[in-house]
């Protein structure tokens, strides 16, 4: 029988080491997996790689993994925050590495490593420092770059609901990143606000089909987003 | 340099906003970038319909809710509590730039450090290397939209020209900006370089050209 819900969250995080590279979901401090990445920062592990739209906001604990040194390198398309300075100090500092993409191009590298393109060719940022040093080609008569697939070992999720099968469903802005890392990742761990039955989900609503997802947490924080 | 001009009445950032809502179409799907380019929505004439996207993945996106309405579930791009619109749809990031860099977006409204005559545009660094950069969506709105429309100042802080020969910033994209809506003039990229649309009022060609760093066509 599959049943990919896992009792708590150092169950969810079994296995989850120095050096790992872990992506988070969220656009801001919507759909990100909060209670994950709390329990990620108590690990005291070092070295990671993160890998998110945002990073260092107040909010959602990015703050907290950053503080306690876990993260060596970050890859986002948007490191600033109105409400807190602490990658951009780190930075200054040279505790972290930023590898800086555009948000389109960071998403569709995650999309590809999802769908088993090894690459692909894009205008976004051709003649930008951003695609300095990358492959050019000219395609129909407009330079792109190439852009390589982004992996992860894990990926770290919010989902609105789930099943035992790991099916998904997530609520309105929540989505973002989060089920396109599902299957960029070679773990995938998500945690949900409501755990339902099978066919607790209407197939036609599942926005991540459970062969991505290989362990859920129920976190019943509420209705709210934060 | 602006010490040696003729003074002038600028535009205030609402008109600039509203003077560049005036000419979005009836129909038009439209992406906003974050700052000043957000008020243009509050100015879309009441009779046009113009569905504006953000790229955390809605359609659709209605006006600012009144605190009690707010749905914490729904942000902008810009981290902003926004509404939905009957009709919204939402889609994940992936989908929501694919539908950018596919073409689908007749506009990009972006802000902008500076914008070349030949339409490149810098708008994400300034070069300085002491902060981390941030880039965001842009890059791929400049790059994808149907039409990208720069809204800044015409010069800056000290009065050096933003619509330039060659941008010196670090650049967005190349080639992508097909007009200019500054706080004194309309101008659009054309194989010919810049050409002015319209001024604001008592605002005259020679008071933009003297403002802008390359040749002004009318």
């Amino acid at each position: 029988m599959i049943n990919r819900f896992v009792p708590d969250l150092a169950a969810a995080l079994a296995g989850v080491s120095d050096g790992a590279s872990i992506m988070l979901g969220g656009f801001g401090q919507v759909g990100q997996p909060v209670a994950l990445l709390e329990a990620l920062a108590d690990m005291g592990l070092r070295d990671l790689t993160i890998i998110a739209n945002n990073a260092g906001a107040a909010f959602g604990g990015m703050t907290r993994l950053l503080e306690t040194g876990a993260v060596g390198k970050v890859v986002c398309s948007y490191p600033r925050s109105s409400d807190s300075t602490l990658f951009q100090e780190l930075y200054a500092k040279g505790r972290i590495k930023l590898e800086l993409t555009p948000q389109g191009t960071l998403v569709e590298r995650m999309r590809a490593a999802g769908a088993g393109i090894p690459a692909f060719f894009t205008p976004t940022a051709a003649g930008t420092l951003l695609g300095a040093g990358k492959e050019t080609r000219e395609i129909n008569g407009r330079l792109c770059v190439l852009e390589e697939a982004l992996f992860a070992d894990y990926a770290l999720l919010e989902a609105w609901e789930a099943d035992r099968w790991g099916n998904l469903s997530y609520k309105l802005s929540g989505r973002n990143f989060n089920p396109v890392m599902a299957a960029a990742a070679k773990i995938t761990i998500a945690q949900c606000r409501h755990k339902v039955e099978l066919g607790g989900i209407d197939p036609d609503d599942v926005i991540t089909p459970g062969i991505y997802v290989d362990r859920v947490v129920h976190v019943p924080e509420g209705e709210t987003a934060v | 340099m602006s010490a040696t001009l003729n003074p002038i009445k600028t535009y205030t950032r609402e008109q600039m906003a509203a003077r560049a809502a005036m000419d979005i179409p009836d129909g038009w799907f439209a992406n906003l970038g974050i700052g000043l380019p957000t008020l243009v929505s509050d100015y879309v004439p009441a009779e046009r319909e113009v569905i504006f996207q953000s790229e955390n993945g809605i359609l659709g996106v209605g006006p600012k809710p009144a605190p009690a309405d707010v749905n914490p579930w729904v942000i902008n791009a810009g981290k902003a509590y926004v509404t939905l619109l009957p009709g919204a749809s939402i889609m994940n990031s992936a989908e929501s730039f694919a539908m950018i860099r596919g073409g689908h977006l007749d506009l990009a409204v972006l802000g902008g450090y500076e914008v070349s005559q030949t339409g490149d545009l810098a708008n994400w660094s300034t070069g300085d290397n002491e902060q981390a950069p941030a880039v965001g969506g842009a890059m791929d709105l400049g790059a994808g939209a149907k039409q990208v429309w720069v809204l800044m100042e015409h010069v800056t802080k000290s009065g050096q020209p933003r619509l330039v020969d060659t941008c010196s910033y670090p650049l967005t994209t190349i080639g992508s900006v097909t007009r200019v809506y500054t706080n004194i003039a309309v101008v659009e990229i054309t194989p010919r370089g810049f050409l002015l649309l319209d001024t604001a009022p008592g605002v005259s060609f020679e008071d933009v050209q003297a403002r802008t760093g390359a040749k002004l066509h009318r």
